[in-house]
């Protein structure tokens, strides 16, 4: 176990945006949540990030958590002079090496130069991505990652995430409301509506009968037809 | 025309006040630019005219009572703030027009000789010799202070959840640069004045990104362009006999504008 959640509640006002959330993350997960606006998705992650002190419950993170943040609608202020290298190293312990190695991996080193202010919605998502590898995490939490980008770039932000996740050692955690895009690239999937409606293995989920009543019949049946290409999850996968 | 002895002390301790002045706003300007603060600095020198009152009636340094209030000042918007009742510009229009005024009030109650065209325009050149062993301190202080939360508040300043999540206390960086900003008023309001305290923030800092490629860049830049201002504005101004504030101030503004050609050129 990296990061659990234990019978968290958020109340604000008289609205009850968490109802006694139960969620792990474990070691190699792809976990993602979806819901409909308001469902308390990001409420949960500032929850699990320690940014929000839940009213109830707990959170219990493993003594060798090491996380990595890639916040929701990141836009890059075109004030401030900064080339995406010195942004990446910002704050971060790092070496050099280890910056071009990770950059020249997934194929942004000619990227490190430029401002950052210069750069397209897709090219700064995967700055943030490199920026978040360095000091190798274990956990990488994503909020909306691809909030601002066109969908050919979604798709590449995507493509981008599941090399990530192949060839790193690491746990992911993201909010998104891709469901097209979730539904071909997730382990696993949390269904969010201020409380758990359901969770499970993406095809497992479009059949629940709450994830029906949150999207709809159509969307449901279009889901099913989406099937999740890992190699390692073949085996015993009974819908494929 | 008047003929211009540099060795006067008063000339030399004006120079050094605006060499102070100009090194710990270029640094602090950068953020008012980057988190879009021009009005909050504005509104928090407004507000400094109730501390030199302040001041003025308890018989203490004008600066030290500028830096309360200016704290005060602070405080209490970041209170309204969370309270969420008006938006940030209304807030700020209302606390700053409010604290000039009552500040303009007070002096006038107390019944004591004060020039207050010299605190609305400034006059560099009534600096003293132990006023200006306060600035230069303030001036190490706050260098000191933001070479070592530089990073963090520039993390902060590009995105706070970022800095949260890798564990940067926040609120405590934000107070720490909040605080810098205020012993920047206090100081300045005496040399450029209230009403110009915001473009020796803004200006300087403007005109540096144009030429900059990195955060400390921009920093070293706005310092530079402020200085140079300061001693092109100092000279003009006694050479021409006008006052020495919005000279200072036309100086850097013309730079800001021949920097735009240059920038096409430079960029460093």
């Amino acid at each position: 176990m990296l990061i659990k959640s234990e019978n968290v509640s958020v109340v604000i006002g008289k609205k009850e945006i968490l109802k006694n959330i139960n969620l792990e993350v474990n070691f190699n997960d792809f976990v993602t949540i979806i819901g409909p606006n308001g469902a308390g998705k990001s409420m949960l992650l500032k929850c699990l990030l320690g940014f929000f002190k839940p009213d109830n419950g707990q959170i219990i993170k493993s003594p060798d958590l090491k996380v990595s943040y890639v916040p929701q609608d990141f836009i890059s202020d075109k004030f401030m002079p900064i080339t995406a290298y010195d942004f990446i190293k910002l704050n971060k312990e790092f070496n050099k090496k280890e910056i071009h190695d990770i950059s020249e991996e997934f194929k942004v080193d000619h990227l490190l130069d430029r401002q950052i202010s210069n750069l397209s919605g897709g090219e700064l998502q995967k700055i943030l991505l490199v920026r978040s590898l360095i000091e190798r995490p274990n956990l990488l939490v994503l909020d909306e990652p691809t909030q601002n980008l066109d969908v050919s770039a979604q798709m590449g932000f995507y493509r981008f995430l599941t090399q990530i996740f192949n060839q790193k050692d690491l746990s992911i955690l993201m909010v998104s409301h891709d469901l097209h895009m979730v539904m071909s690239s997730t382990k696993k999937v949390v269904c969010l509506s201020n409380h758990i409606c359901c969770s499970g293995e993406p095809l497992a989920i479009t059949k629940h009968p709450e994830f029906i009543s949150l999207f709809g019949h159509d969307f449901a049946n279009m889901m099913s037809v989406y099937k999740h290409d890992y190699s390692h999850q073949h085996e015993g996968d009974s819908f494929d | 025309m008047r003929e211009i002895h540099l060795i006067d002390s008063y000339i030399l301790n004006a120079l050094y006040a605006g060499i102070c002045v100009s090194l710990i706003g270029g640094g602090l300007g950068c953020f008012v630019i980057w988190k879009r603060m021009a009005y909050f600095g504005d509104s928090l020198s407004h507000s400094s005219l109730l501390g030199i009152a302040l001041g003025i009636a308890l018989g203490i340094n004008t600066t030290i009572g500028t830096f309360i209030i200016c704290c005060l000042f602070a405080v209490l918007l970041v209170y309204l703030q969370s309270k969420r009742i008006l938006s940030n510009d209304t807030l700020l229009g209302i606390l700053a027009h409010s604290s000039l005024s009552i500040g303009i009030v007070s002096i006038s109650l107390l019944n004591k000789r004060v020039n207050l065209d010299s605190y609305l325009f400034g006059d560099i050149l009534t600096v003293t010799s132990s006023e200006l062993l306060w600035f230069v301190f303030a001036t190490i202080f706050v260098l000191i202070v933001l070479s070592l939360i530089w990073n963090k508040l520039v993390l902060l300043t590009i995105n706070e959840n970022i800095a949260k999540a890798e564990k940067v206390n926040t609120n405590l960086i934000w107070g720490v640069f909040l605080t810098l900003l205020i012993i920047f008023v206090a100081t300045c309001v005496k040399i450029v004045g209230i009403l110009l305290v915001t473009s020796m923030l803004i200006i300087p800092a403007a005109s540096a990104k144009q030429i900059s490629k990195s955060p400390v860049q921009m920093a070293i830049f706005s310092s530079l362009i402020g200085i140079f201002s300061i001693v092109l504005g100092l000279y003009s101004s006694i050479l021409f006999d006008t006052p020495t504030g919005p000279t200072i101030i036309m100086t850097l503004v013309i730079i800001f504008i021949v920097m735009f050609p240059i920038s096409r050129f430079i960029k460093i």
